[in-house]
């Protein structure tokens, strides 16, 4: 094991698999001399050329296709997207080609787009969104969110392995969190679950950085007497229903927390699933968590007011009971 | 040229016997484009094409049974009828393929020509495209990047003057797309894309080009749609005389007064038989091959490492 930041062990992940297989490459803006504008990428273009590691000019809609164009012919392409807003200029290379070639042609598409979104830094309305819904609805492609370095380096290695595109969501609150990270190499199964936190009384299901969030609401719970089981989703597509039905059934309570809009997004896909496979085993509606629906304000006051975190989290609980306040 | 519009040809009456599903895109008169553009191609060069594909098909090696199968929802489509006639592909045969997204087949042979740069064997992506796809914001992003990369990639741009049911007048502020090369550092080619040997001739310098690492070529190939946009054009916007016109120049008349001057003039009508024979046995076979069973469409979602 060794200490270090999410950045940090997205880079080892990406520099081992580019030291173990010629067909990784890496594309996007300002990755080469820069070194990506979050560091994940610092001195692998002088480690490895820039053949490999390209910088692009700012097209994501380009560059996603000719990403999916050079997973076909034998690549193993990573893009990096600098914010999770730009994605939707990604989206048709994604939901009429990456979705769709494997399907009608049987061909393979090892790709990963790693980006990064989330809100809390006053970046903005198009520099704060969370998008994972967006990318989770289209059948064919993996959507993991990692919330620790280790899940970091793990799931980016599956992530670069997997013979399926991979939309890889990261961040920007959690690149400069530390945590322990296992050395050489480390493989985390995408679309498993973790278990954070046992507990008994209400199952909270987050992702990326919301994790963190539910993690503290849980502390904050435990000093109120209610006992609550954190489960960090990491794969929003696939979804591991096992566990988490496994959890609701022993809770009978469940939380979904998401920084995406509400409406339409994955609180609502996960709480659909827990209807549908545990309905009997509930003592309260599924409870949603997200972004207010609204564009992500620039002030602070305002932009602390439509994020989700631990403190809404709590209250979500409590209101499930009737116990709010 | 002959085998693909005997085949238009057949899909079209077919369609008016109701016996199509969805539109189908026929390219009579681009013929000599698809065909004199892929018959210099290496197998392993790869090609992205249109919604308009029939002649890349045929011209880069595919099994015109298997095609017409996939046209007809056939099992024994290249994709098992799960594509249809606007996405067919073959790997193996370096078809990757067609694309009913106006544009797509362009970035996405960027890509494949970034892979086949740094694979180092020499093999070169070409995509066709048409006028109206020209005009797209990824075309531009994709051929900037060609050029600025010197990537082994072609752009064929077979101008057929109609972008859907709109004349080019009405798409583009110029009307020669080939100038526009000049803005990527790369050549821009103009040729007569109703002469199979002219643009069989710009093709290969373009590929020998491309495969010596001296990057990317556009060639402009112009030519006219002889018929609509899709069986389901009702047309009427394409003037009378304009295609009296553009007939007199039907690249496969061009092409057997061309041959001749240089063969038997029985030579020529035994391989026209020949290739009509050929796409009358592909369609009596695949007319008569079965549906998919339903359950073909559920497969799982993800492949296996």
């Amino acid at each position: 094991m060794a200490r270090m930041r999410y950045a940090e062990a997205l880079r080892e992940a990406l520099r081992n698999e580019m030291l173990a297989d010629p067909t990784v490459v890496l594309y996007g803006e300002d990755i080469g001399i820069y070194g990506g504008v979050f560091k994940v990428t610092k001195d692998l273009q002088a480690e490895f050329g820039e053949l490999r590691v390209r910088d692009t000019p700012i097209v994501e809609q380009a560059m996603t296709y000719m990403t999916v164009g050079a997973a076909m012919q034998g690549l193993k392409p990573v893009l990096e997207i600098m914010y999770a807003d730009f994605l939707p200029l990604c989206l048709d290379a994604l939901v009429n080609q990456a979705s769709v070639l494997p399907y009608l042609w049987q061909v393979k598409l090892p790709m990963v787009i790693r980006t990064q979104g989330g809100g809390g830094s006053g970046a903005g309305a198009q520099h704060s969104k969370s998008l994972d819904a967006m990318v989770a609805h289209i059948p064919g492609i993996k959507v993991v969110s990692p919330a620790t370095p280790a899940d970091a380096k793990g799931m980016l290695t599956a992530a670069i392995r997997d013979p399926n595109p991979v939309v890889f969501l990261e961040h920007k609150l959690l690149y400069n969190t530390s945590g322990e990270v296992p050395e050489g190499d480390y493989v985390v199964e995408l679309g498993k679950a973790r278990i954070v936190r046992e507990g008994t009384d209400v199952t909270i299901l987050a992702n990326s950085k919301m994790v963190l969030d539910a993690e503290k609401a849980a502390e904050e719970l435990e000093k109120r007497g209610i006992s609550a089981e954190v489960i960090d989703l990491r794969s929003l597509r696939p979804l591991d229903t096992e566990t988490i039905i496994a959890s609701v059934k022993k809770t009978s309570r469940a939380v979904v927390v998401n920084e995406g809009w509400r409406f339409g997004g994955i609180g609502a896909e996960v709480a659909a699933t827990i209807t549908d496979q545990a309905f009997e085993y509930l003592d309260a509606p599924v409870c949603r968590i997200g972004l207010y629906d609204r564009p992500v304000p620039y002030s602070q006051p305002m932009e602390m007011a439509v994020l989700p975190d631990a403190e809404k989290i709590v209250a979500g609980v409590l209101a499930m009971d009737g116990r709010a306040g | 040229m002959v085998l693909v519009r005997r085949m238009e040809e057949r899909l079209g009456d077919l369609h008016k016997q109701g016996k199509t599903r969805g539109p189908i895109h026929r390219c009579d008169g681009q013929e000599a484009v698809g065909i004199g553009g892929t018959a210099p191609m290496r197998v392993t060069d790869t090609v992205t094409s249109t919604h308009r594909g029939h002649a890349h098909y045929i011209g880069k090696g595919l099994d015109t049974r298997r095609v017409v199968a996939e046209i007809f929802g056939r099992e024994t489509g290249y994709s098992q009828g799960r594509a249809g006639h606007m996405l067919v592909a073959d790997v193996e045969k370096g078809m990757v393929g067609g694309n009913a997204i106006v544009g797509a087949g362009i970035p996405l042979a960027l890509g494949q020509a970034l892979a086949h740069q740094l694979h180092g064997k020499g093999d070169v992506a070409i995509t066709f495209f048409g006028d109206g796809a020209a005009q797209a914001g990824i075309c531009h992003e994709a051929m900037n990047m060609a050029g600025l990369w010197k990537l082994p990639i072609v752009f064929v741009c077979e101008h057929n003057e109609y972008g859907l049911t709109a004349h080019a007048r009405y798409q583009s502020a110029v009307q020669d797309l080939s100038i526009r090369a000049a803005g990527y550092n790369m050549p821009g080619v103009k040729v007569d894309g109703n002469d199979v040997l002219a643009v069989y001739d710009v093709m290969t310098e373009a590929l020998e080009r491309a495969r010596a690492g001296e990057g990317p070529t556009f060639i402009e190939a112009k030519t006219y749609r002889l018929v609509g946009f899709s069986t389901s054009d009702m047309g009427g916007y394409q003037p009378q005389e304009e295609i009296d016109a553009w007939k007199q120049r039907d690249p496969i008349i061009r092409t057997r007064e061309l041959l001749a001057r240089m063969v038997d003039e029985s030579r020529i009508v035994a391989a026209e038989q020949a290739a009509i024979d050929e796409c009358e046995q592909a369609f009596e076979t695949a007319l008569s091959d079965p549906l998919p069973d339903a359950s073909a469409a559920f497969v799982p979602e993800y492949v296996e490492a």
